[in-house]
């Protein structure tokens, strides 16, 4: 009970304690920033102070714009992830597979289950009144890498021939679709650029077949660009896998709001034991995985980097304070209260911080659509995205850098404030 | 005996003989010092006077081997320091020369006794005669109850007596002020003058001091003026007699 | 040590400064440590592999299966020791996010294979008799809290099983002789393994491994295996463990380059604000410096002032490799099954000293020669 209560009171502080440090850090940036308009100490004063001790406002500058620059460019590798799994879906399409699966590969679905879906209220046909559902399988194949020529595993994955009307932002961007029955490849753009051989006209082996590879398609930044594509068929003779059973469906709904009662249907039929989710949630959940390991790496690598920055800030505030001791009490002394010095502190920090966050934000800024690959924990194969920098992460990383300078400039600032004028002006 | 025409016996304790020193100043050639002569015995007390930017920093400089003339030389008991290298001189320097500042130029973060003890960190004495060497050095400035307050919390009188213990526990062969008084009111002025005093008289010390005020100079056995870069006799010009000679 | 009193005192000048320094230098010396930890644990693998091992799969893909038929006619090839096979059971336990790997073994020859995992005689005789038996590592043991005797329920939907529910007996802990030994596996028998496993699948192991009599040879025992199944339903591609293991880092291609290349911008931040506050420090006292040097000490003697006082922040800076000591482990199990185990070497450590001495060296050099070079004289005017 007594314990209870204890761990009750330390969380309520903590809790009352960090409010206040949110107050104080929000009421800081904006105090700090109005600081020209409310206060009377003129903003030269700052500009002069920055100029005098430019080496240390340099390094500060330097602290946090390299924090600033670590949190983007972090931040935007696991969105730019996260999107090119996310892209993969499309709202108007279905994934099934056998119930229990976490991911497709560990799927399996019959040719028999396949046709009774293909039936299923809310499929979409094509013009000729044929479904439109792609029945796939995917195969883990080790191509060379161009850069390293060592090799690393490419996502194979056989579909049906009608599989770019399923999904309709992927095109043929050179070369041709593969034909149905044919031992032909149409690769990514990506895994076009990253592995050795995969470019049109070519041919490669793998599985004991020889395969030719016969276009290349863009699918929009997607993970399917790193991806090859074949004839599912034929790809599950050449792995040796039973004829008759495939991995996933993709179904493409009638429209976006025929999933409700597609996935009624399905789980409502006793004969089919499969899950039915929207593509666009799948492949979400594909990416929880990684994206949190990024976001988790590069959330403690940013925060402690921040109380470096910040050590660096205080360093280069306290410096300006004892340096211009005298300065502060002539102030002082003429009749500038304390308050008008503390926000004289605070602008210069935020103003200095300000600066470090654009410069992080700059300094990182090239990466954006950067290509980089990685492999993909959930199918032990590579895939290519791209940093993703967007408005918004270069928002949060100046306020990030605007909080750095906060918690740098507030403890100066205030015992400059403090100091008793008649002992700062003797000791100078 | 203390003479400033070149034709000193040659004996005496310092020696300076045709002491040029140039600076540059942008495309003028300043010529502070132009053919000093000065020939100084131990034992001798002489102060400098002469108006700013007559060389009086300038020769004390050139006297304790922080700089080196243009032309001419110092001969120090025997030693002709203007052609040593720098490292030697450095080594001279803590063997021969005592130094006292206007600003006293202690170590804030030392204590007393931290900051006399600074030259004998150069010797090889023992830690124990060390203590023993600074203790006797503040016991003749008066202040061997304050050795360990920090400068701060002494008064400037105060600073600067540690300075002069500073500047005579490596017993050196001579001493050199800078406006030792500059800083000082008058009655602690009086103190470091008694002190310096006592220090030609008792302990036999040469010491060369720099000083613009009359009073301050009138303590010292000579005073001697710097004008167009050589010395003269303050009597011979002035026609004061500015104190007696020993 | 005559100057250290005077190194020291000048250290203590402006304590909130000095505290600040070596709170930074703290902060990236554990950063460093950090980053050095998890680009270890990426490459992990290559580091502990056997010299004298082989790992054999499935050429096609490395998720394809290799007949167990295999196994006899690879153990008559000359310079091969011992051969063992495995199982990739991709089992969940409770959440997907409790991944830790598990493998079906083949107890008859797992420990002469692997002979630094370490299982105590008696814990290895009740798993052979214990048919849902398993050994766990020490990691992984740690994580969930088990203990030996614990039922462990875990599902798995890969060989056509239809989310099928399996409960497994921890007969037994393995520890690695190395400490960067990978501790988290989890492992199961072959026997009831086999049980399950749909008609189409009887037979077929995930892949081997061999150990070889002299490492010199597994080149050619390598080609020897590759020809003799080539044009076979299954042919195979066999690499030494650690050509193995390095493969398999290099597929995670660019991140290990982003982390040194955060690492880089790190350590140059720290070099900026040492040497800033060096810069600051001796500017301040500049004329004290004059001083010192008018009264005898020499160019040198500053120089080593100066720099001294630097190299004794940057020790001192050096409690942020304790501070990493004692973080790591708490890290490490925060992060399991994202990452394999973070473990902090004494490498990562020593190279964190260094690194701490050359930015302390490199931070107060500019400033302690400027203090070198000061006139004295100039210096003095500035009184």
């Amino acid at each position: 009970m007594v314990p209870k209560l204890i761990f009750g009171v330390i969380i309520t502080i903590a809790a009352i304690a960090a409010l206040l440090l949110i107050l104080i850090v929000v009421g800081g940036i904006i105090a700090g920033l109005l600081a020209p308009f409310i206060g009377s100490v003129p903003i030269s004063y700052n500009f002069r102070s920055i100029r005098a001790r430019w080496t240390s406002t340099i390094v500060a500058i330097l602290g946090i714009a390299g924090t600033v620059g670590v949190f983007v460019a972090m931040l935007s590798l696991a969105r730019g992830f996260r999107a090119t799994l996310v892209a993969s879906g499309s709202k108007g399409n279905a994934l099934v597979m056998r119930a229990g699966s976490q991911t497709e590969m560990m799927g399996g679905i019959t040719l028999d289950s396949v046709k009774l879906v293909q039936d299923k209220p809310g499929v979409a046909r094509d013009d000729s009144g044929q479904p439109l559902v792609t029945e796939e399988v995917v195969g883990v194949i080790p191509f060379p890498l161009i850069s390293t020529g060592t090799d690393a595993n490419v996502q194979v994955r056989g579909v049906s021939t009608n599989v770019l009307e399923i999904r309709k932002f992927v095109k043929i961007v050179q070369g041709r679709m593969f034909h149905s029955g044919l031992a032909e490849l149409v690769v990514g753009k990506n895994a076009s650029k990253t592995f050795a051989g995969l470019t049109v006209g070519n041919t490669v082996n793998f599985g004991g077949g020889r395969w030719k590879v016969v276009g290349v398609f863009d699918a929009g930044g997607s993970s399917f660009d790193s991806e090859v594509w074949c004839d599912g068929r034929i790809l599950n003779e050449v792995l040796k896998r039973p004829d008759n059973i495939f991995q996933s469906a993709t179904v493409h709904l009638t429209s976006p709001a025929a999933f409700d009662q597609f996935k009624d249907s399905i789980t409502s039929d006793p004969q089919l034991n499969l899950e039915v989710q929207r593509e666009v949630d799948y492949y979400a959940k594909q990416s929880a995985g990684m994206t949190r390991l990024i976001t988790v790496l590069g959330g403690l690598v940013a925060a402690i980097m921040a109380i470096g920055a910040i050590f660096g800030a205080l360093n280069t505030m306290y410096s300006a304070v004892a340096e211009r001791g005298r300065e502060i009490a002539t102030m002082r002394a003429v009749g500038f209260s304390s308050w008008n010095v503390i926000l004289s502190f605070l602008f210069e920090a935020l103003l200095i911080s300000f600066i470090a966050g654009i410069i992080g934000c700059l300094a990182v800024l090239p990466l954006n659509g950067w290509t980089t690959q990685t492999m993909n924990f959930q199918t032990f194969s590579s895939l290519a995205f791209a940093f993703k920098i967007t408005f918004g992460l270069l928002v949060m990383g100046v306020i990030f850098a605007l909080v750095m300078g906060v918690l740098g400039g507030v403890i100066p600032a205030v015992r400059a404030a403090r100091r008793p004028v008649a002992v700062a002006l003797r000791e100078l | 005996m203390v003479s400033v025409d070149g034709n000193g016996k040659t004996g005496s304790l310092i020696q300076v003989r045709g002491l040029d020193k140039t600076y540059r100043r942008g495309n003028e050639d300043i010529h502070v010092l132009q053919g000093l002569n000065l020939d100084v015995d131990k034992g001798d007390f002489v102060a400098f006077m002469g108006p700013s930017g007559s060389g009086k920093t300038t020769l004390l400089n050139l006297l304790g081997g922080l700089d080196v003339p243009t032309r001419g030389s110092v001969t120090v008991a025997g030693d002709e320091i203007t052609h040593m290298s720098r490292g030697k001189l450095t080594d001279w320097r803590a063997r021969h020369v005592g130094f006292i500042f206007q600003m006293y130029n202690l170590i804030p973060v030392l204590t007393a006794f931290q900051n006399v003890e600074l030259p004998l960190l150069l010797t090889k004495l023992s830690k124990a005669e060390r203590r023993k060497h600074v203790e006797t050095a503040l016991a003749i400035v008066g202040l061997g109850e304050r050795m360990h307050h920090y400068p701060r919390q002494l008064s400037g009188g105060q600073e600067q007596r540690v300075a002069i213990a500073r500047a005579i526990v490596a017993d050196p062969t001579f001493l050199l002020c800078d406006e030792p008084t500059g800083d000082l009111d008058r009655k602690s002025a009086d103190e470091v003058m008694d002190l310096i005093k006592r220090l030609v008289k008792e302990h036999g010390k040469t010491v060369l001091m720099v000083t613009h005020d009359p009073v301050v100079a009138r303590q010292a056995n000579l005073t001697l003026h710097l004008e167009k870069g050589v010395l003269v006799e303050a009597g011979t010009r002035q026609g004061v007699v500015a104190g007696g000679v020993s | 040590m005559k100057f250290s009193g005077l190194i020291l005192a000048n250290l203590f000048r402006k304590k909130a400064r000095l505290l600040l320094t070596i709170g930074s230098f703290a902060v990236a010396l554990f950063l460093f440590a950090f980053l050095g930890v998890v680009s270890d644990a990426f490459s992990r693998g290559a580091d502990v592999a056997g010299a004298d091992r082989l790992v054999i799969i499935n050429r096609t893909s490395i998720i394809n299966t290799i007949p167990l038929s295999y196994r006899d006619e690879i153990l008559r090839i000359p310079g091969v020791k011992y051969i063992t096979h495995d199982n990739w059971f991709g089992g969940t336990y409770q959440d997907p996010k409790n991944f830790f790997p598990q493998f079906v073994i083949d107890p008859e020859n797992q420990r002469q294979v692997f002979p630094e995992l370490i299982v105590p005689d008696d814990q290895w005789n009740a798993f052979l008799k214990d048919r849902q038996g398993a050994i766990v590592g020490a990691a992984t043991m740690k994580r969930f809290g088990w203990k030996i005797g614990d039922r462990i329920p875990i599902t798995t939907t890969l060989y056509g099983l239809q989310d099928k529910r399996f409960e497994f007996n921890i007969d037994g802990v393995y520890h690695g002789k190395d400490p960067k030994d990978d501790q988290t596996q989890f492992w199961i028998q072959w026997e009831y393994f086999k049980e399950s496993v749909p008609d189409r699948l009887q037979g077929q192991v995930g892949w081997y491994t061999l150990r070889v009599n002299d490492p010199g040879d597994s080149t050619r025992i390598a080609k020897t295996i590759d020809q003799s199944y080539l044009n076979s339903p299954y042919e195979t591609k066999t690499e030494t463990e650690s050509a193995f293991a390095q493969g398999w880092v290099k597929q995670f291609g660019n991140i290990k380059f982003l982390i040194v290349t955060i690492g880089t911008v790190v350590f140059f931040t720290l070099l900026l604000v040492t040497g800033n506050t060096m810069a600051i420090s001796v500017r301040e006292r500049t004329p004290e410096l004059a001083v010192l040097k008018a009264i005898g000490f020499s160019n040198r003697a500053v120089l080593g002032f100066v720099l001294g006082e630097s190299l004794v922040i940057s020790i001192i800076g050096c409690v942020g490799l304790l501070l990493a000591l004692v973080a790591i482990p708490v890290l490490a199990r925060a992060l399991a099954g994202m990452l394999p185990t973070l473990l902090i070497t004494p490498k990562t450590l020593v190279y964190g000293v260094v690194a701490a001495l050359v930015v302390g060296f490199a931070g107060g050099i500019l400033p302690a020669v400027g203090a070198m070079r000061m006139r004295v004289v100039d210096a003095l005017r500035r009184v």
